[in-house]
């Protein structure tokens, strides 16, 4: 059975848990007595079951009363088996609410439609947006608090819409539910006879599945080396997950940015019958038949594909969720695919604002909460690729005091700015170091292009 | 992929990162289906080695055969195993047996044990190959990367967790400000002083384990199966506190039936374990305090 993850976001309060926690228990997944065993626990404490108590089960989040942390749930349609990421609604525990969006592959985004839209339902829309989730189902909940008022239901629809259409986010539905009362959850209730669409689950199930990217050209970022000494074992293995395509032995390979080359002569595996090529999403490993030196964070590709992109400066979509704000000036680490490099801000384009969408100019630095389009430098070139070609080689870390504290997706590649070596070797001499290191890698001759 | 490799590429991504970033790794074995996989999974992503210690914490009151078994599977596979117990508190008889409530028995037994062996602060005993026999482990190696076999779907506080998982000089867990872990980038950059808790098997659940199991053909512990009477267990501990299931479930794949369309497909799987039981939320209370 394939399986999909969902994350459901939306302001605090809102619903989330409620809709997490009816959907488990409408569908049969809670386990025996659960759903008795806080039932009790309520009555005990005198205070009115929720749905949300199966899900918020950290002690803090039942005496508040509120989400702090995401939660993984487990759960099975007749399709497909889902684990539903019950995401916070508090701006408080966005970082928790976007640890938990960036795994998922669609999104349930909730709206109260008594109290509308909130500051938070445009910044959850617009994060979804920049973790590139483009499977969206938009459910308006609480609608027995509006007597299922069709006129209530559709203002939501054609304002948010609007909203999401700026951020290039196309809804698949719009759901009117009460998740309480199990309204529109499994199957269409008599409550809303004038909506003819999607219950939610049914929305959940007509989700596609992530695409694999094994169509488009090899790629894959060196995750480590490999040398065991136990047992005689000779092997020096290059490890790592390709993001895209597919290998086999016998393949020529270089290594971005360093031009490195070699052959691939096996495909590593264990408890498996041989192999002799590995694919997009496999956790992988091979052996090379020149024993070339390359760093983890290099990425392997195809002998003289072009598709990914080296540079030390690219454009890029950024939220910060650090408590001290990303500046101008300062330097970072970044970490793509496996790569880590410093890098610093070299000019941010324009601020990307939950609430107005306008683009405010002139900003220094990027605070808590915030977007924004800015360029960015690397210390040396690395090899990357667009977010819109190869989700993971086109996503990054921003990394301040020890913590993830930002995250991007990278928008395009720009021209290297290290134009130094333009004097000192001539275009000429530059392809036949190429050539050289290419077919005579056992001369083991330096690359002058760095 | 289908979705036990799916699983499987994803764990495997998350021990070479954690192999990787630590200087000092170790995994702990518990000698249960979960920990066993993870074993399996480690081999899958070093090309059948196993390149980190594994630490069992030994309550002294685990099942017999358990031990039996864990000294075997490591002599078979060559694998370094470094065993930590409590031995003051047993001395002193502070058990549940002795009187104290389950709970205080586990961080005695379990909490305190596991967090003096990582910081090297306890003696620790290790296998030797040579004798098959626990001798005094010479090295006081601390531990600041620790893999665990941990599964969202076992208990609230564990759905919660992060897939690194930072504590702090104490052991503490913060729930209320976890650190952010985006798409497949991780907390790998660490203030001195903390330490770490891996977790490849977030993502998966009891059946997942037991289709990969089979899938793998991966040797488990026999206790798992009913040997004709009726009983097996379903999730192993300390003796006092977890109870065999009613169940005829001979095989892997008898076991596998049962939770998808049998007697367990809406049981949880710890309700044989009387720990959990004593009132709301006393796991995340012992995994604050660096409970596994």
């Amino acid at each position: 059975m394939k399986r999909m993850n969902i994350v459901i976001t939306g302001h605090v309060d809102h619903g989330k848990s409620t809709l997490t926690g009816r959907l488990l228990a409408d569908t049969g997944s809670l386990p025996e007595g659960k759903l008795e065993a806080v039932k009790a626990m309520c009555a005990g404490n005198s205070r009115p079951f929720e749905y949300a108590f199966l899900l918020d089960a950290l002690a803090d989040e039942q005496k508040q009363g509120i989400t702090i942390d995401s939660a993984r749930v487990f759960f099975k349609s007749l399709m497909r088996e889902y684990i539903i990421i019950d995401a916070p609604g508090h701006i408080e525990f966005l970082k928790n609410m976007l640890s938990g969006a960036s795994r998922a592959s669609a999104a349930v985004l909730i709206i109260d439609a008594k109290e509308g839209i909130a500051e938070n339902s445009k910044r959850h829309g617009l994060l979804l947006s920049l973790l590139g989730i483009r499977q969206v189902a938009v459910v308006v909940n609480k609608m027995d608090l509006v007597n299922y008022s069709r006129d209530v239901f559709e203002g939501i629809c054609r304002d948010y819409g609007l909203f999401l259409a700026e951020l290039g986010v196309q809804p698949q539905h719009f759901i009117p539910v009460a998740a309480r009362e199990g309204v529109n959850l499994i199957s269409n209730s008599v409550s809303t006879p004038w909506y003819t669409g999607k219950s939610v689950l049914e929305a959940l199930d007509g989700f596609d599945d992530e695409q694999s990217l094994e169509d488009k050209p090899f790629s894959m970022s060196l995750q480590d080396v490999y040398k065991f000494t136990e047992n005689n074992d000779e092997r020096r293995i290059f490890a790592g997950t390709p993001s895209s395509g597919r290998i086999s032995a016998g393949d020529r390979v270089d290594f971005l940015p360093s031009g490195k080359t070699s052959v691939i002569s096996t495909v590593e595996g264990f408890n498996t019958e041989q192999r002799f090529s590995a694919g997009a999403g496999e956790a992988a490993g091979f052996t090379l038949e020149t024993q070339v030196y390359v760093k983890p964070g290099e990425v392997m590709v195809k002998e003289g594909d072009e598709s990914i992109k080296v540079s030390d400066r690219f454009r890029a979509n950024i939220f910060w969720l650090g408590s001290r704000p990303f500046e101008t000036g300062k330097e970072y680490k970044l970490k793509i695919g496996c790569a880590k490099v410093s890098g610093t801000i070299e000019k941010i384009e324009k601020l990307i604002d939950a609430q107005s969408l306008e683009k405010e100019t002139d900003r220094k630095g990027i605070r808590r909460h915030e977007a924004a389009t800015l360029l960015l430098k690397t210390s040396a070139p690395i090899a990357f690729d667009t977010f819109d070609a190869n989700e993971p080689l086109g996503r990054f870390v921003i990394i301040d005091d020890y913590n993830i504290a930002g995250g991007g997706i990278i928008l395009d590649a720009l021209e290297k700015s290290s134009v130094k070596r333009i004097g000192v070797y001539s275009n000429q001499e530059i392809e036949l170091n190429r050539f050289i290191r290419k077919h005579y890698p056992h001369w083991e001759c330096r690359s002058i292009e760095e | 992929m289908d979705h036990l490799q799916k699983l499987e590429a994803h764990s495997v991504y998350i021990l070479r990162e954690a192999y990787r970033e630590f200087k000092s790794l170790s995994m702990l074995w518990s000698i249960g289906k979960d920990s066993t996989v993870l074993l399996w999974l480690t081999r899958k992503a070093f090309f059948g080695h196993v390149p980190f210690p594994l630490i069992h914490i030994d309550t002294a009151y685990k099942v017999p055969e358990m031990i039996t078994y864990r000294n075997e599977l490591c002599l078979k596979y060559h694998i370094n195993l470094i065993v930590g117990q409590n031995t003051e508190a047993l001395a002193n008889n502070e058990t549940f047996l002795g009187g104290l409530d389950r709970l205080a028995c586990c961080k005695r037994l379990k909490t305190e044990a596991l967090v003096n062996t990582l910081s090297g602060a306890w003696e620790r005993q290790r296998l030797d190959f040579e004798t098959g026999a626990l001798v005094p482990d010479k090295s006081r190696e601390v531990f600041t990367g620790v893999i665990a076999g941990v599964r969202a779907d076992e208990e609230g506080s564990r759905s919660k967790e992060r897939v690194f998982s930072a504590r702090d000089e104490k052991s503490e867990w913060d729930t209320a400000s976890q650190p952010p872990e985006l798409w497949n980038q991780y907390k790998t950059e660490f203030a001195p002083g903390t330490h770490v808790r891996i977790h490849p098997l977030l993502d998966w659940t009891e059946l997942n384990i037991w289709e990969y199991i089979e899938r793998e053909k991966i040797p488990v512990i026999p206790l798992y199966f009913n040997h004709g009477d009726g009983r097996r267990y379903r999730s192993l501990g300390c003796w006092p506190c977890t109870k065999p299931v009613e169940s005829d479930a001979r095989t892997v794949s008898e076991i596998i039936d049962e939770l998808k369309s049998g007697k367990f497909r809406n049981i949880a799987e710890r309700s044989g374990r009387e720990q959990d039981k004593e009132g709301g939320g006393t796991l995340e209370a012992l995994r604050k305090d660096g409970y596994m």
